[in-house]
C-alpha cells in the first residue's frame, strides 16, 4: 500500500478529496432530510466551531509555543466584525468571513508585535489582558448593542462550516510541513538555538500567532451566525479558557488531539448544559490531573497518522 | 481641593488591597517562578470565610464588638487560606516544579476555577450569587472637607501591620532568610542545608494568609462578594507585582498603590467604564519599556 502512495500519489489525494466529499455529501443529506434536526445542527455547528478553536490555539500554542490565554478575544473580533458587516453594511456574509478573517489578522499583529517579545508567562497575561481589553470595549461601544450585544440572522451554514474547516485543516497542515512551519516548531524547541542557525523568532512568532488570531477570527464570524445573538460577556476568559482545555487535553503540538478533544468536550459539555458549575470543576480537575501526570496532553505531539504506523512494520528495524 | 483629597484617599485604600494581594504574587513568582492564577481565588474564599466567621460570632459576645468581629473575622479568613494556600501548593504545584512552565500555569489556571466553581457548588442554591458584607464601622472622620470612613482606616491600618509583618519577617527571621536563599538559587540554597520544599511552603503559607486577609478588608470595602470576585482584583495586582518590579516586596507595595491611584484617577475623570481595561495597557506599556519593574533592577533582594 505504501509503496503504491509513493508512486502515485494521486491516489491519495483522491481518496482524501472522495471521502470529504463523501462526508459532506452524507451529513447534507441527513440535514435535509431533518434526520439530524435543529438541535443536533447547532451542536454540530457548535463543534465545527471549537474545532477551528482548537486549532487557532493548536498554531499559536502548540506550533509555536506561544502561551496565549486570551483566544476569545480574536473570537470575539471576528464575531463582532462579521456582525457589523451582515447587519449595519449589509454585505453578504461571505464577505463579512473575510472581513472577520482580515481584522483578526491585523489585531493579531496589532498584539502579537510587541508582545511577543515578552517570556511566556508575561505573554499569557498579555494576551489575556488585550481579550479583556477587546471585551470591556465592546461593552462600551453602543454602535454594536453594548452589554445587550447584536441580534443575528442565521446564516452560518454546514457549507460555510465544512469549507472553513477544509480550508483551515489544508492550511495549518500544509504550514507545519512548510520550511517556515519547522522553523516555527524549532523555535518553540529552542528559541536561542533557531536564531543561531539563521531563523527570527519574532517573525515566525508573529506569523504563526496571526494566523492563529485569522482563525479564531474565522470561527468567530461562524459563531455568530450560528447563536442569533452575540454578546461581550460571551467572549470572557471562561471561553479563552476552555479553547485551552482543547490544546491542552488533546496534546500540546497535536493537530488531531486538539481535534478530537474539541470534538468529544463540546459533546460531553452539551450533555452537561444543566450543570454548569458541575462541568466546569470537571473541566479544571481533568485540565489539573492530566497536567500532574501527563503534561504532554493526552496524544502527546502525535498525530493520528503515527498512531496507526504502529500497525506497520519498521522500516529501519535494527537500525539505531 | 477636598474633590481631589477624597478620590487619593479612596486610591490610597484601594491601592492597600491590591497591595495586600500583590506580595502573595510576587513572593510566589519570586520564589518558584509561577504566576500562580490561583491566588486571586484563594483571596476570594478568604472574604468568604471572613463573612460565615462573623456570621457565626453575631449574638456571642464577640460579635457585639465590630473591632473584635473584624478581628474574628481576619484571623479565620487568614487561617483558613494558609491552610488552603499550602494545600494547593503540595497537591498542584510541586510534582510541577521540575515541568515546563506551560505545565504549571496551566494547573494554576485549573486550580482558579476548581476554586471558583468549587465555591458556587458548596453555596448550593445561591451559587454564584453575590453576598452583602457585613457593615462593621460606621463613624466618619471629617479631614479638610474631605471624609475618611472608618472602614477606609481599617483597611489601611490591616494592610500597613501585616505589610510590616511580612516585611521583618523575611528580612530578620531565619525562615526569612531561608526564603532568600531559595529564591536567589534553590539549588545552592538545598545543598547549604536549607530544606526547600518547607520554604516554599512557608512562602505559600505567608503569601496566602495576606491574601485571605486582603479579602475580608475588600469585603468591607466594597460591601459585596461573590465566587469570581477574585479574578479581576488578581490580575490587577498581579499587573501591580510586575509594575513594582516582581520578586520584591517593597516593590509589590509600590505597585499595588500605584495601581489603586490609577484607577481612582481614570474613574475621577470620568471613564470608569474602562476602568477595568487600564491595568492592563499599562501592563503591556511596562513589559515594553521596563520589563524589570521600577523595583526590578536596583532592589536586588528577592524574596
Amino acid at each position: 500500500m505504501e509503496r503504491l502512495f509513493e508512486t502515485r500519489p494521486w491516489i491519495r489525494v483522491g481518496g482524501v478529496l472522495l471521502a470529504l466529499l463523501v462526508g459532506y455529501g452524507v451529513v447534507e443529506l441527513a440535514l435535509r432530510s431533518g434526520w439530524i434536526g435543529r438541535y443536533g445542527e447547532n451542536v454540530l455547528m457548535a463543534i465545527g466551531i471549537n474545532v477551528l478553536l482548537a486549532v487557532s490555539l493548536h498554531v499559536i500554542l502548540g506550533l509555536a509555543g506561544q502561551f496565549s490565554i486570551g483566544q476569545a478575544g480574536f473570537l470575539a473580533v471576528g464575531a463582532y466584525t462579521s456582525a457589523v458587516v451582515t447587519t449595519r453594511l449589509d454585505m453578504p456574509f461571505e464577505l463579512a468571513l473575510l472581513a472577520a478573517v482580515v481584522v483578526s489578522v491585523l489585531m493579531g499583529l496589532l498584539v502579537g508585535l510587541p508582545t511577543l517579545r515578552l517570556r511566556g508567562d508575561y505573554l499569557a497575561i498579555a494576551t489575556l489582558g488585550f481579550a479583556e481589553i477587546v471585551r470591556i470595549s465592546l461593552l462600551n461601544i453602543d454602535y454594536v448593542g453594548g452589554a445587550a450585544g447584536m441580534q443575528l440572522p442565521h446564516l452560518t451554514t454546514w457549507t460555510h462550516l465544512f469549507l472553513s474547516l477544509v480550508l483551515v485543516f489544508t492550511l495549518v497542515l500544509t504550514f507545519t510541513h512548510s520550511a517556515y512551519g519547522r522553523a516555527t516548531l524549532a523555535v518553540r524547541e529552542d528559541e536561542i538555538a533557531a536564531e543561531a542557525v539563521g531563523i527570527s523568532p519574532t517573525f515566525v512568532k508573529v506569523f504563526a500567532f496571526a494566523l492563529g488570531a485569522g482563525i479564531a477570527g474565522l470561527a468567530g464570524g461562524l459563531y455568530a451566525h450560528t447563536f442569533y445573538v452575540i454578546q461581550p460577556v460571551d467572549f470572557g476568559f471562561l471561553k479563552s479558557f476552555e479553547i485551552l482545555v482543547f490544546v491542552v487535553l488533546g496534546g500540546i503540538g497535536s493537530l488531531s488531539g486538539a481535534t478530537l478533544a474539541a470534538v468529544l468536550l463540546t459533546i460531553l459539555s452539551t450533555y452537561l448544559q444543566q450543570f454548569p458549575e458541575i462541568r466546569m470543576i470537571l473541566y479544571s480537575v481533568a485540565l489539573i490531573l492530566i497536567m500532574l501526570f501527563r503534561p504532554q496532553g493526552l496524544l502527546g505531539d502525535r498525530e493520528f497518522g503515527d498512531l496507526l504506523s504502529v500497525f506497520r512494520p519498521k522500516k529501519e528495524a535494527g537500525v539505531r | 481641593m477636598d474633590m481631589w483629597l477624597q478620590q487619593l484617599l479612596n486610591a490610597i485604600s484601594l491601592g492597600a488591597i491590591y497591595a495586600l494581594i500583590a506580595l502573595g504574587y510576587t513572593m510566589v513568582y519570586g520564589i518558584i517562578k509561577l504566576i500562580n492564577f490561583a491566588h486571586g481565588d484563594v483571596f476570594m474564599v478568604g472574604a468568604f470565610l471572613g463573612y460565615y466567621a462573623m456570621l457565626l460570632v453575631d449574638g456571642t459576645p464577640l460579635g457585639a464588638n465590630p473591632l473584635m468581629k473584624l478581628l474574628v473575622a481576619l484571623l479565620v479568613a487568614m487561617i483558613g487560606s494558609t491552610l488552603l494556600g499550602v494545600t494547593i501548593e503540595r497537591v498542584a504545584y510541586r510534582r510541577l516544579r521540575n515541568s515546563p512552565r506551560l505545565a504549571a500555569l496551566t494547573t494554576a489556571i485549573g486550580v482558579s476555577f476548581l476554586l471558583e466553581y468549587g465555591t458556587i457548588y458548596l453555596r448550593g442554591s445561591q451559587g454564584a450569587q453575590p453576598e452583602a458584607y457585613p457593615t462593621l464601622f460606621t463613624a466618619h472622620l471629617d479631614l479638610f472637607g474631605a471624609t475618611l470612613k472608618m472602614d477606609a482606616l481599617v483597611i489601611l491600618v490591616t494592610s500597613f501591620v501585616l505589610m510590616v509583618v511580612l516585611q521583618f519577617i523575611v528580612q530578620n527571621t531565619q525562615t526569612g532568610r531561608a526564603m532568600r536563599a531559595v529564591s536567589f538559587d534553590m539549588d545552592a540554597a538545598r545543598l547549604m542545608g536549607i530544606s526547600v520544599d518547607r520554604t516554599i511552603s512557608i512562602t505559600f503559607a505567608l503569601g496566602s494568609a495576606l491574601g485571605g486577609a486582603a479579602g475580608v478588608v475588600y469585603g468591607l470595602y466594597y460591601t459585596s462578594i461573590d465566587p469570581f470576585m477574585g479574578l479581576l482584583p488578581g490580575l490587577k495586582a498581579f499587573i501591580a507585582a510586575v509594575v513594582g518590579g516582581i520578586g520584591s516586596i517593597p516593590g509589590a507595595m509600590v505597585g499595588g498603590f500605584l495601581i489603586g491611584l490609577l484607577e481612582t484617577g481614570v474613574s475621577a475623570l470620568g471613564f470608569s467604564l474602562f476602568r477595568d481595561a487600564v491595568a492592563f495597557i499599562v501592563l503591556i506599556l511596562i513589559l515594553l519599556v521596563r520589563p524589570e519593574g521600577i523595583f526590578g533592577e536596583h532592589v536586588r533582594e528577592k524574596v
